[in-house]
């Protein structure tokens, strides 16, 4: 599924300053596996090995997949993902 | 160095003062580039916590949509620290994801929700590294008043 990411200020040194750019992927776990083929590094950044890394939002059009499947949320084609880290501390 | 309107000062430290012993936070917008915080946005502390802070995640994409579509950027991040000093604790610092950001933090300590002197202090966070800045207060139409660091 062809997809349209939308990178945060922090991750856009893996894009070459790229505000958006283009993914592919049948669930969010392949389309950053894609993204990390396309922008090495990238992937490391927002999972770690129990999954979606806890300072990372990304969101399926309007919803935080966090309220979905997680990492195996299901895309379809022209859906728009968001990657937004938290603006969290203590 | 942050120049920052006295009104948007203020709205911080009513803010802090309002949520204390809960810390507060939210974002001054201003245009992309410009280095001038322009709109204040009081954002839902969804941690509702004295010693931690967290945008709700449904808020942060309509705030980071918002800003996009009237090209503008967080040139603030501000939030309290409500039983400890106004300086980067450890989770700040590895939570910080804007280096372009001014970093504002403010402490209710002393004053809690009444009246009272509020220590007011911003930094620049950036790969883990704390730089403070000097706040200059402008007030409208006069001079500019350099109050730190």
């Amino acid at each position: 599924m062809a997809v349209e990411v939308r990178i945060p200020t922090i991750l856009r040194p893996y894009t070459d300053g790229a505000k958006v750019v283009q993914g592919d992927g049948a669930t969010i776990a392949d389309l950053l596996g894609d993204l990390d083929g396309r922008h090495p590094g990238i992937r490391e950044r927002l999972v770690d090995e129990a999954g979606l890394r806890r300072f990372i939002n990304v969101y399926l059009n309007d919803e935080d997949v966090r309220f979905l499947d997680g990492l195996g949320t299901a895309l379809a084609d022209g859906d728009s993902i968001t990657i937004l880290p938290a603006v969290a501390g203590g | 160095m942050l120049t920052i309107r006295r009104a948007h000062l203020e709205a911080i430290v009513a803010h802090a003062r309002a949520d204390h012993p809960d810390e507060a936070c939210g974002v001054i917008a201003g245009p992309a580039g410009s280095d001038r915080p322009d709109r204040f946005i009081p954002m839902v502390n969804a941690a509702r916590s004295p010693t931690f802070y967290e945008f709700d995640s449904v808020d942060l994409l309509r705030l980071y949509r918002e800003m996009d579509d009237r090209d503008e950027e967080p040139v603030v991040i501000y939030h309290s620290h409500t039983a400890t000093e106004a300086y980067p604790s450890r989770t700040d610092i590895s939570y910080a994801s804007e280096p372009g950001a001014h970093y504002v933090l403010v402490s209710t300590r002393e004053c809690g929700s009444g009246e009272g002197p509020m220590e007011v202090r911003s930094f620049r966070i950036v790969d883990g590294v704390v730089t403070e800045e000097a706040v200059v207060v402008a007030e409208t139409g006069e001079a500019l008043t350099e109050v730190g660091p």
